[in-house]
């Protein structure tokens, strides 16, 4: 019976711990790689828009950003809901390490998308859509993070944390559809983001190879951040211990 | 199961009478907010006119949060809420007992005054029918909605704030659907449309938030 998968191995904080630091350092070189060959594609071989000009290459952050802001918070989600049903540690410490780097990444998909904004529409801001529901979700990582912040021990930070996320992914949907049909009862923005010309092969190659840097650096950030708070809680377990404690031994 | 909630519902309301000021507090708070508008913008009668419903709702919004924190704070004081936590009715049909409750103390009475706003607004008297449906779709939604977040922020530092971070991005599709079918009302339009989805927000409301607001309370009182 040796063929059985053990689905639990890197549940244990103590057999994620060394899994984690390993992928952090290879994802964290994978997204430096990814991202010096993006940048350049981006900057140097991508031919520049007919009618945007340069302005245009902010995209090659912006779609990226937007894409991750939206992953990470089912991500989140979904590893509060499994850490809670099932009661596992790790899974509902992955969900708090996912938070502040979900939020990061809305906050620059909105600041890029203020600044593509101004030049490509002549506005910081307008109301459409999308943008807001952005803003929306913005205010939804904040109060996830808000509130496991506000509650001192850690296992009701966790479950209070659940189900605010879960309650979010659900009126997500509700969210962006709400704000779709009032955008369109207001008849407010005359832009459209869905009207955008076909891309160049050099843009789109340069945009898939951001999009992999920002998942690799997602993966990184995260990773890092269960690290420090796997140490934060098992601080008084005796592997922990031991990391401090060259006569034990590091894990490595 | 029915008795333990009118049981409930009966000494709630009995609580909010012996304490009339709390009513009236977020009843005041309400007409005082949307009083500040035309402070503020100006008192352009056709602006006064196109903003009303926006205005109305989010006063709505904000006087419905404001009373939140004190949904289930007295209770989990004084070891009420422990009792009905270890009772034998079940803690969903409690939840919806004392979020129907608020709704009746906080809800319906935002629901007469609102023409008494939308009279300040100049809002044509046709439209106040609409107005007030939306309303009474709308504010038990909220409160629906809310009672989760004041059983999450039980007991924290800082609750009131956190309560506002967590509640009000969820309260978005109320506030387009419900100021938005007064909109197509003067617009000339259907409201029926928005005040139904309205509804359909709160059927689906009534059915899960009763379930995530008992979860809740067991995270915060274990």
């Amino acid at each position: 019976m040796s063929t059985v998968i053990r689905w639990f191995w890197f549940a244990s904080p103590q057999t994620f711990f060394p899994l984690a630091g390993t992928a952090a350092r290879w994802s964290a070189a994978i997204a430096a790689l990814l991202a010096a060959a993006g940048l350049y594609v981006g900057f140097f071989v991508a031919p520049t828009d007919a009618q945007q000009g340069e302005a245009y290459r902010i995209i090659f952050i912006h779609v990226p950003a937007a894409w991750m802001s939206m992953v990470i918070y089912l991500a989140m989600a979904f590893w509060a809901a499994l850490g809670w049903v099932l009661n596992a540690r790790m899974a509902s410490m992955l969900a708090r390490a996912l938070a502040p780097s979900g939020m990061v990444f809305t906050l620059i998909a909105l600041w890029t998308g203020a600044v593509w904004g101004k030049p490509a529409w002549g506005t910081w801001w307008v109301w459409d859509a999308r943008l807001t529901s952005e803003l929306i979700l913005l205010f939804l990582y904040i109060g996830y993070l808000a509130l496991t912040e506000a509650i001192d021990d850690p296992k009701r930070a966790d479950r209070a944390g659940a189900l605010v996320a879960i309650v979010g992914a659900v009126n997500v949907p509700v969210i962006y559809f709400s704000v779709k049909w009032w955008n369109t009862l207001h008849q407010g923005a005359s832009v459209s983001l869905t009207a955008a010309p076909t891309m160049a092969h050099a843009m789109l190659l340069a945009m898939l190879l951001m999009t992999f840097a920002f998942w690799a650096y997602a993966f990184a950030v995260v990773f890092m951040r269960a690290r420090a708070i796997v140490l934060e809680r098992e601080c008084g377990a005796a592997w922990v211990r031991g990391l401090s404690n060259p006569a034990i031994g590091l894990p490595t | 199961m029915l008795a333990a909630a009118r049981c409930i519902v009966r000494r709630d309301l009995l609580l909010a009478l012996r304490r009339p000021s709390d009513v009236a507090t977020a009843l005041l708070f309400f007409v005082i907010v949307a009083s500040l508008f035309p402070l503020g913008v100006g008192a352009e009668p056709n602006l006064l006119r196109a903003i009303a419903p926006g205005v109305i709702w989010v006063a709505a919004l904000l006087s419905s949060m404001l009373s939140l924190g004190r949904l289930f704070a007295a209770d989990h004081a004084d070891g009420t809420l422990e009792q009905m936590l270890l009772g034998v009715s079940p803690l969903g049909v409690v939840a919806a007992a004392k979020v129907f409750t608020h709704w009746l103390v906080s809800g319906l009475p935002l629901v007469a005054i609102a023409p008494l706003i939308a009279l300040q607004y100049d809002l044509p008297q046709s439209l106040y029918g609409t107005l007030a449906l939306s309303l009474l779709l709308g504010t038990p939604v909220l409160s629906l909605i809310g009672a989760i977040g004041a059983a999450l922020t039980l007991g924290l530092r800082g609750g009131g704030v956190l309560l506002a971070l967590l509640v009000l991005p969820l309260y978005v599709p109320v506030l387009i659907m419900g100021a938005g079918s007064v909109d197509m009302a003067a617009a000339g339009l259907s409201p029926a449309g928005q005040l139904q989805l309205l509804a359909a927000l709160l059927v689906l409301a009534a059915a899960f938030a009763p379930w995530a607001i008992a979860t809740a309370l067991r995270i915060s009182t274990e």
